[in-house]
């Protein structure tokens, strides 16, 4: 079982410790999940997510090889920008997904711990005479999330607050040299921040010295996604499902759609742009229990006449909703919202509705409010 | 209360008379994590030995209680449907679940006592 440079951080702190993708890592801390799920919400927390697999591909042909295998707009990044996307296959499925961030000529991508090893063995391949892969083993990972995460760093790294959502930037904190991007995985304003192995220990002690952070476990970043309507891969997507099912196509720029400038050159590519043009036949959908017994993953979800149009991927208790929460696949017919649909749990069929997600209003750092 | 008995599934069970009350034991509520819900049978209905009677939800996972005991439900604890939380914060006082008129009360003496328990769980960590 292998451990992040926080681990004794983690002990100490009393966290109760799983097996996550072959680490030991929190799964929460004496607080508990529903107190630090709400932490997150109203002030601060952090997250040692030090798990994920963080590695840059650089050098001269770094974003055109890189756009053989995501369907992103790289060539036109702007320096210290970061973008979501997601490595298909051939079938227009989701290998993985992940955040990418340009910083000169280098392109860092941040990838879910399970799939590390083979997100690597893809990006090691792309490489050659030009472009060159290094994973950054000897980096830890931390999540600084909720709506004070920005008020509560600025003073240890002032300017931050300039950093703009889904910017990407070299700073110090406290003094320690940091990669810094405003994103995170839990709908709220935040960062994550990347340092070297040997200062980790440093910087999350310091940034837990500030009143307004505590340390949030594994358990509160699931329900903080759920309610956000984020995709958990190897849950809510994977590699039988494509991007357009799991609504995921924002993510897939025009310049890369049917009569984009780039069109296609990805995996997948006939699949998931037909998708985007006529619809995918199923749809990830936001599912609300009308009771209030928790709908779980794999739940199978019914219609009026009691046929299967679909199963629950994730689910459980929104804490923010104070009601429990899910997300899953129903047959395109089914993902209006207001559907009403049954799900089956312990072999009883609970009334449910579709609806749109995200459960919990993102509150990112953004100029204009989406939609 | 230090005449609870006690299950491997880690029910404890009370008797008073010829009612048992039936709940969970410190240890499972701190394994299973905060309860967010709680299903409780009706009263009234008859239970066997081992029945799943109750069903909970932590914010990790569901779980199921299996009664300890046979005979009828007495009462249940529906202060709970509100507040499964007290689970948590007093598994033997407020979070119990439901109590039982039993037939035997030599159900009970299958049960492990206070000692054999806390042997029992010294061996799960």
């Amino acid at each position: 079982m292998k451990q992040t440079p926080l681990y004794e951080l983690h002990t100490a702190l009393g966290a109760k410790m799983v097996s996550f993708a072959g680490y030991e890592m929190p799964l929460q801390y004496p607080l508990g999940i529903l107190f630090e799920h709400r932490q997150v919400r109203t002030s601060a927390g952090l997250f040692d997510v030090s798990h994920m697999g963080q590695a840059t591909v650089f050098g001269d042909d770094s974003a055109r090889l890189l756009e053989t295998v995501l369907p992103a707009n790289l060539l036109e990044l702007p320096n210290g920008s970061q973008r979501y996307s997601f490595f298909t296959n051939d079938t227009g499925g989701i290998l993985d997904d992940l955040m990418i961030y340009r910083l000169d000529d280098r392109y860092t991508l941040v990838v879910n711990a399970s799939n590390k090893e083979a997100d690597f063995a893809l990006l090691q391949n792309l490489c050659g005479d030009t472009v060159e892969f290094e994973s950054m083993i000897n980096h830890a990972l931390l999540a600084l999330q909720g709506p004070q995460a920005c008020s509560a760093l600025q003073r240890l790294s002032p300017g931050i607050q300039k950093l703009p959502f889904m910017g990407a930037k070299q700073v110090l904190i406290s003094g320690i040299s940091c990669t810094v991007t405003r994103s995170g995985y839990t709908g709220e304003d935040g960062f994550e921040i990347s340092v070297g192995a040997s200062d980790a220990l440093d910087l999350a002690r310091n940034l837990l010295e500030l009143p307004e952070v505590e340390a949030v476990g594994l358990g509160a970043r699931d329900s903080l996604r759920l309610e956000a309507g984020l995709c958990l891969h190897g849950n809510d997507i994977g590699p039988n499902t494509s991007p357009v099912e799991a609504g995921l196509q924002w993510a897939i720029p025009r310049c890369r759609r049917t009569q984009g400038s780039r069109c296609g050159g990805f995996p997948g590519a006939d699949r998931i742009l037909a998708e985007i043009d006529n619809g995918a036949m199923r749809r990830r959908v936001g599912i609300r229990p009308d009771g209030k017994a928790p709908v779980r993953a794999h739940a199978e979800l019914l219609n009026a006449d009691g046929i299967q149009i679909g199963e629950v991927s994730s689910g459980g208790f929104g804490p923010s909703m104070n009601a429990p929460v899910a997300m899953g696949y129903v047959s395109r017919e089914y993902s209006t919202s207001g559907t009403a649909l049954h799900a089956l749990v312990r072999n009883k069929p609970l009334p449910v509705s579709v609806c749109a997600m995200p459960f919990s209003p993102h509150r990112y750092h953004t100029k204009e409010k989406k939609e | 209360m230090n005449d609870l008995k006690y299950t491997a599934d880690h029910e404890w069970a009370y008797l008073d008379d010829d009612i048992v009350t039936v709940g969970i034991t410190d240890f499972a509520q701190d394994q299973l994590g905060e309860l967010v819900y709680v299903e409780l049978p009706e009263a009234g209905i008859e239970v066997s030995v081992g029945q799943e009677v109750v069903v909970i939800e932590s914010v990790k996972a569901a779980g199921d209680i299996k009664s300890p005991v046979k005979g009828s439900v007495v009462e249940v604890n529906s202060a709970l449907n509100d507040d499964p939380e007290k689970v948590n914060a007093d598994p033997t006082g407020e979070g119990w679940f439901y109590r039982v008129r039993i037939v035997s009360p030599s159900d009970l003496d299958e049960l492990m006592d206070e000692a054999a328990y806390q042997e029992f769980i010294a061996t799960l960590d």
